[in-house]
């Protein structure tokens, strides 16, 4: 699950990583009246998942109540719009109303999960406050990187290190390592698949402090925390991981695709091989679904009616090879599926093999459907009748 | 010989009593996997309907029946704590069936139990098919043979595996190494192993998108496994970018990991890949013909 800004930075502070005060504002009238309160000059900046809220106009400066008041209002009048990295825009609910510093310098700093080293990777660039990407490409050499040993865990060196090598300007080398303890004990404590500080700004007063937050947690660790139940239900999903939590399926379980071949299968890995044969059989999918292990008769109905209903499928291609998932059952499952649903009826291609097998086949038999022997015969039946 | 498990292999279960542990173990006393016994905290002297032996703790077990290779059935918030219990025992091959294990737990778990052989999580389990199967894998559709495979996915190694088994391409053992970012046993760490094993005549590498283990694995073919019959299937190439399918393993970010990098990086090695899984069993036979 990916954060907000003010979400990262409540981590921020529980972990010790120094943050600009802040007040977190669901309304214009919440900002004018924190302004009220605390005068000065703030910064209004719209809490979104999406990244360039500056070019958008996301990000307004206000010394007053009213200018406060007035520049939410503006921020929170319109959604994000669609960008290279969320064609769909995202609305605003949210604003965070923040010191203004004065910046000296910016840096990047991150931590994340190195599937390679099988280790926690922190990463560091005296380039901050762009899109790491761009720094990537133009500036590669200015990246270093710490690959943690668990075992002995974060120790100091390491934060000293990395400034020297990153050539980090002297006045972020002495707070520098206790930034990064920081970092690093969010890592673990709340689970987070990345800590990302960027721009980790120097003030011209010298204090070294995290302007953004970038955090995602990993959704298997949520369980640990019961106060973050609260953030995911905050948090937007788009229209198929809506549709997806629906059906109760995991969110990554489905996506919808123009084409019209609908396809399910048991497993990610069958799911795509499922939508790479019938593109193969010359077909256009319309969506993946990878249904999981334990296909009953409400999962299949909620799977069947998902597709049927929200997607453009003309015929459903339901490719199952048992290993946990029990033939006969995913067989039950389909038949009483069918039995029960309201939705239109769309050809149904289908394709069982692997555990228990036999009973499977058997049973849609019985219900009058013929399943077929391959992937590659049951995708070219379905692209045909597709047709 | 085939990699990592064979008939001597002596299995306990950990979740043994639960309702996947217990399913499980029956099938795999079916296949002939030489299951001693399992640990269920709290249940320990009580027999299982399979007439197997369960223990409080896993020292209890390994002492009781000098098991050797751990299979974990637990629920996600238990899989580290079991495997650092395995460790402290003294076991040293732990396959993890389950699904949802948080990333960090496996961070601390691989980091610290050196000499350690886990395979997954996450994964489906491994088979050396005729002698032990340990997982969760259909045993009917594999069959004795040469050809040792490697797979990220469960599902998609049993439809593999059932068109090499039909066009009469036996296996020496299939391993599922997993679909989650930190997993313990990589492509390389099998390949090295199929290299030294007398039985492996042939390899099927099925990868999909994401991560770089298939980028990896291609560079250990092209230095250590030169002459040795390999065909590479990369799942999820109309997968678009940016876009999460299913488990953790299936997305692509940055240039690495798009299925383009992966299937340049073995033609690279000069592995051919398949376009379809159904293309493979031909491919590697006429690999396998070519090799004197």
């Amino acid at each position: 699950m990916n954060l907000m800004e003010y979400q990262g930075k409540e981590l921020f502070r529980r972990s010790g990583i120094p943050v600009p005060r802040s007040q977190h504002c669901t309304t214009p009238d919440d900002v004018a009246a924190f302004i009220g309160k605390h005068p000065g000059k703030w910064v209004i900046k719209a809490q979104v998942l999406m990244g360039g809220r500056g070019k958008a106009g996301k990000i307004k400066f206000a010394s007053t109540p009213d200018e406060g008041r007035k520049a939410a209002a503006e921020i929170m009048a319109t959604p994000m719009p669609p960008n290279r990295q969320n064609p769909d825009g995202e609305p605003i609910h949210s604003v965070l109303v923040e010191e203004t510093l004065d910046v000296a310098l910016e840096s990047y700093c991150a931590i994340s999960v190195d599937r390679t080293t099988k280790k926690p990777a922190i990463i560091v660039t005296r380039y901050g406050g762009m899109d790491v990407e761009e720094v990537h490409e133009q500036h590669p050499e200015s990246f270093h990187t710490f690959y943690v040993d668990t075992a002995i865990g974060y120790s100091p060196f390491i934060g000293r290190e990395l400034a020297f090598k990153a050539d980090l300007d002297p006045g972020f080398r002495k707070p520098f390592p206790a930034v990064v303890a920081g970092m690093y004990d969010l890592f673990f404590t709340y689970g987070a698949t990345l800590v990302e500080i960027n721009p980790l700004i120097l003030t011209k007063d010298g204090r070294v402090i995290a302007a953004d937050a970038k955090v995602t947690l990993d959704d298997d660790a949520v369980f640990r925390h019961p106060e973050f139940k609260e953030w995911q239900k905050s948090l937007p999903l788009d229209a198929d991981e809506t549709l997806a939590a629906q059906a109760g399926l995991g969110i990554r379980n489905f996506r919808t695709f123009p084409g019209n071949v609908g396809t399910m299968a048991n497993g990610a890995g069958l799911a795509m091989a499922t939508m790479d044969a019938v593109k193969n059989a010359g077909g256009e999918i319309a969506n993946f679904l990878d249904v999981g292990g334990g296909a009953n008769a409400e999962r299949v109905r909620n799977c069947y009616e998902l597709v049927v209903n929200h997607t453009g499928a003309k015929v459903f291609f339901i490719n199952i090879f048992g290993g946990i998932t029990r033939g006969d059952e995913v067989a039950k499952g389909i038949v009483e599926a069918l039995k029960t649903t309201k939705a239109r009826k769309i050809p149904l291609v289908i394709r069982l093999t692997g555990t228990n097998e036999a009973e499977g086949r058997r049973i849609l038999k019985e219900a009058g459907m013929t399943p077929v022997e391959t992937m590659d015969e049951g995708a070219a039946r379905a692209v045909e009748l597709a047709r | 010989m085939s990699i990592f498990l064979d008939k001597n292999s002596k299995v306990f279960v950990q979740g043994i009593t639960g309702a996947e542990g217990s399913y499980h173990t029956g099938r795999m006393l079916a296949y002939g996997t030489n299951v001693v016994g399992g640990v269920t905290p709290g249940k320990g002297g009580q027999t299982t309907e399979h007439g197997l032996p369960v223990f409080n703790t896993v020292e209890a077990c390994v002492d009781a029946t000098g098991a050797t290779l751990q299979c974990i059935f637990v629920p996600p918030a238990g899989a580290a704590d079991a495997l650092f219990e395995a460790y402290e025992a003294g076991i040293r091959f732990s396959v993890c069936i389950t699904e949802g294990v948080p990333v960090h737990d496996m961070l601390r778990v691989v980091g610290t139990t050196p000499g350690m052989r886990i395979i997954g999580p996450n994964c489906p389990g491994l088979i050396s098919p005729g002698k032990s199967s340990v997982g969760i894998m259909p045993g009917h559709v594999f069959k004795e043979g040469n050809v040792g495979l490697i797979s990220r996915s469960g599902t998609l190694t049993y439809e593999v595996v059932d068109g090499l088994t039909r066009a009469g391409l036996g296996q020496s053992t299939c391993v599922g190494i997993g679909g989650d970012p930190i997993i313990g046993t990589t492509f390389v760490d099998c390949l090295r192993e199929f290299k030294n094993d007398s039985q492996t005549r042939a390899i099927v590498i099925c990868g999909e998108i994401g991560g770089s283990d298939e980028e990896d694995a291609a560079a250990f073919v092209k230095e250590h496994l030169a002459g040795m019959p390999i065909v590479a299937f990369v799942g999820g190439r109309n997968a678009p970018p940016g876009k999460s399918l299913g488990h953790a393993g299936a997305i692509i970010s940055g240039g690495f990991g798009t299925p383009e990098s992966k299937i340049a990086a073995f033609q690279a090695a000069g592995v051919p890949v398949a376009d379809r899984p159904s293309q493979i069993p031909a491919m590697l036979a006429e690999r396998m013909a070519s090799v004197v």
